[in-house]
């Protein structure tokens, strides 16, 4: 039987429309438009100023912090404002403006296509590299990735996980990038286990992607330390924690983090990045993402640099459908809605995602009924019914000891509730009060 | 530009699990039995049905309307729902204006008064039939027999008496032994529907169709109706193996009454059942005890109403204490 996470779970229609789309690359646009805070964590500082001439490649602006991380030049061209922009959902936050002109990068990244397996390097220049060039977790989560692979004092890191996962409906860009880039990506995760100091490595792949499987179990083959997990079609099999479960069998403990059960995860995407930052000396400039939708004239993966309008990805495959009324950034599970399509694809866009009118509106919520759904599909085992009506009365001192704060947010029970209640919401409430609560005990 | 987008929180999409399919599907499920109950009992069973639902149907529009003011959400099919189970816990002779009341009364004070769908702590169609019971004992408690099938005992006339376990008992505690009835016993006749009882819990194999269709739609999970079985099973198994001649074995008590229509289509009721699997193991558990305590110890022949009706009082309290192994409680599983 397939490996999986053991508590709740869905099956959502996968709708991988974009699954034999090639990675394609995407012309520059005229103008990108680069935030400068892509990451959790404090935003970059600006290191240039208007009217500054750039290279593709060239640091932009530097890491604000501990969680923090580096930014580069996706094109090359004049830096031409230095205000701020509104972002996808349609808050102005600082980034730098640069107008496109000509492609010229700076001339350490090697960009041949030779694939360079030996990495002499120590674990510490390892992850320096990977700090320097700004890569942050491409999941979606965008958590700086040098400071997931510094492990605590006191921790151990005993297993690397990598998610080849994607069990987001719609997404395919990870399924690309594990048939096309295999051989980077292998690499890849055999420098992150040599930063991390780990012997084995597992790659867990969703088992909806047999031909990704077969490719990298072979490309296994040969190698020592990595193994391919197939795992069962079964959403959030890619939640971090259940991903963990599934592959080692290990819970890790309620407020704690991978690391507490030995247990480093990193994205296929980061993967890559490091490959190419460690191996090829190339920042996070750019990323692969899915465009796709229903309507969709041709759901595409495409290879795009970071700050290129999202209205420029959907105008190159076709255009925003008719019947399309809600742009997601992200999968339609937990992704988030786009206000503004002017704004640009960041270091976690996995996707861009168009849902027709019928998807795009909730059906009218009715009365509870009791029916336990819920509580039967959340992958953390909590009482999705319970916080979410105890959080809409505003009962949020009831709602610590009922663990919301381990809620995932993976949507699970408001894709069930047959009475179609918003539970997420009033749950991310509650949540966000418990938070509120217990900073100000600690302070 | 352009036109307007649409921007809510994630999960932007949803499950094609609605109130009115879920209903629809319990409908579906009652069908077999249904039909078992129009070929045993003819027209009669039909008429009690659909004057039961009319007047379910009826009763909450009004009350949610002219009462408490709200939009009326009959479209859901739950008082559909509660109006056939009412039916079916009924004798197929009873006269239809007792059904009406049965049906104001489950509808009226055992949904609407706590706030109708969701609301209610009791099953609203057993809060119906019990009402009944205690207001009108004898013409809940006679039964016409089916043509076909010897009067039992032969103390009866033909066209009604008791059912299986109403005159199981007055024989045991007449002094007889399981020994002198068990030729008066059929299980075919249990199993296909061909005896005495509410018209609707009389046909064992159509409940249990409809059991098989309920699990194939995940509309329910099988733990409420296995825990209460198993519990009668192996409670009134215990008291068999120590009594042969005077308990009557398990199979039979399983077979008879309202322990299938109970178990499956009662005691899983949504809104008046636990949450947790656990909970549901505790529910099921104490259904079980305590029907076969009526049963044996009781006053009343059945006590599947009464058990269901107790163990939804304890609904909240086994919400409340009863939560589910959270995730990172488990200990590592072995590689």
């Amino acid at each position: 039987m397939l490996k999986s996470f053991r508590i709740g779970g869905i099956h959502p229609p996968e709708n991988k429309l974009s699954r034999k789309a090639a990675i394609t690359p995407m012309p520059l646009p005229e103008v990108v438009v680069i935030p400068l805070s892509q990451h959790i964590g404090a935003p970059a500082q600006a290191v240039v100023a208007k009217g500054d001439v750039v290279k593709t490649g060239q640091l932009i602006a530097q890491s604000g912090g501990f969680v923090s991380a580096n930014i580069h030049s996706s094109v090359s061209g004049t830096v031409t404002s230095l205000d701020p922009v509104a972002d996808a959902g349609g808050v102005r936050r600082p980034a730098i403006t640069i107008r496109v002109e000509g492609d010229e990068w700076v001339d350490t990244i090697d960009r041949t296509p030779n694939l360079i397996k030996e990495c002499n390097l120590t674990p510490q220049e390892i992850i320096a590299k990977i700090a320097a060039a700004g890569i942050v977790g491409m999941g979606g989560a965008t958590f700086p990735t040098q400071v997931k692979l510094s492990v605590p004092p006191g921790k151990k890191a005993e297993y690397l996980i990598i998610n080849g996962v994607e069990c987001e409906p719609y997404l395919t860009a990870d399924h690309r990038v594990m048939l096309e880039r295999g051989e980077e990506l292998l690499v890849g995760v055999q420098i992150l286990a040599k930063a991390l100091g780990v012997k084995q490595a597992f790659i867990g792949i969703e088992n909806n992607k047999p031909d990704a499987i077969k490719h990298l179990t072979e490309l296994c083959a040969n190698t020592v330390g990595v193994e391919v997990v197939p795992l069962k079609v079964k959403y959030p099999q890619g939640g971090e924690k259940q991903l963990i479960d599934a592959v080692i069998g290990r819970q890790v403990p309620s407020g704690g983090l991978p690391i507490d059960v030995g247990a480093v995860v990193q994205n296929v995407g980061t993967s890559l990045a490091v490959y190419e930052a460690v191996q090829k000396n190339k920042p996070l400039i750019e990323r692969v993402v899915t465009v796709t939708g229903k309507s969709l004239k041709k759901p595409s993966n495409l290879l795009v640099r970071v700050g290129t309008p999202i209205n420029a990805l959907i105008a190159y495959c076709g255009g925003l459908p008719d019947a399309a009324r809600k742009v997601i950034n992200g999968g339609p599970m937990m992704g988030r809605a786009v206000a503004n399509l002017d704004a640009s694809v960041t270091k976690g866009t996995s996707g861009i995602l168009m849902l027709d009118e019928k998807e795009a509106l909730r059906p009218v919520p009715g009365n509870c009924i009791k029916c336990a759904k819920c509580v039967s599909v959340c992958p953390m085992a909590l009482e999705p019914y319970l916080l979410s009506n105890k959080s809409k009365r505003g009962m949020f001192a009831d709602l610590e000891p009922l663990k919301i704060t381990d809620c995932i947010e993976c949507g699970s029970c408001s894709y069930t509730c047959p009475a179609a209640l918003p539970l997420l919401d009033y749950i991310r409430q509650g949540k966000a009060e418990v938070m509120k609560i217990i900073r100000s005990r600690k302070s | 530009m352009e036109k307007k987008l649409v921007i809510a929180p994630s999960p932007h999409i949803h499950g094609n699990m609605t109130t009115t399919r879920l209903m629809r599907d319990v409908l579906i499920a009652l069908l077999p039995a249904f039909i078992v109950s129009v070929v045993v009992y003819g027209v009669s069973a039909v008429i009690i049905t659909a004057v039961s639902v009319a007047s379910c149907v009826l009763f909450e529009s009004l009350i949610s309307r002219f009462l408490l003011g709200k939009r009326a959400t009959i479209g859901d099919l739950s008082a559909v729902v509660t109006g056939v189970l009412l039916a079916f816990n009924l004798p197929s002779s009873l006269p239809v204006w007792m059904v009406v009341i049965g049906a104001l009364v489950a509808i009226g004070v055992g949904k609407m008064s706590f706030g109708g769908l969701g609301c209610n702590p009791f099953n609203p169609a057993l809060v119906g039939r019990v009402f009944l019971l205690i207001s009108f004992p004898v013409q809940m408690t006679t039964f016409p027999t089916p043509a076909g099938v010897n009067a039992l005992g032969g103390a009866v006339d033909a066209v009604s008496g008791p059912t299986i376990l109403s005159f199981v008992r007055g024989a045991l505690k007449g002094g007889m032994t399981t020994a002198d009835i068990a030729d008066q016993i059929s299980y075919g006749d249990m199993l296909l529907g061909f005896k005495a009882g509410s018209f609707g819990e009389v046909a064992a194999l159509a409940l249990l169709l409809g059991f098989a269709y309920l699990l194939y739609r995940k509309v329910i999970t099988w733990h409420v109706p296995v825990f209460v079985l198993g519990t009668m099973f192996v409670f009134s198994g215990l008291l068999w193996l120590i009594d042969p001649l005077h308990y009557m074995n398990p199979v039979f008590q399983i077979l008879t009454g309202g322990a299938l229509l109970g178990a499956i289509f009662m005691a899983t009721d949504y809104v008046t059942s636990p949450m947790t699997h656990k909970g549901m193991a505790i529910y099921g558990i104490g259904i079980g005890l305590i029907t076969i305590l009526i049963r044996v110890w009781g006053s009343y022949p059945e006590g599947m109403s009464f058990a269901i009706l107790i163990m939804n009082a304890v609904v909240p309290l086994i919400n409340k204490y009863v939560k589910p192994k959270r995730f990172g409680a488990v200990t590592a599983k072995k590689k």
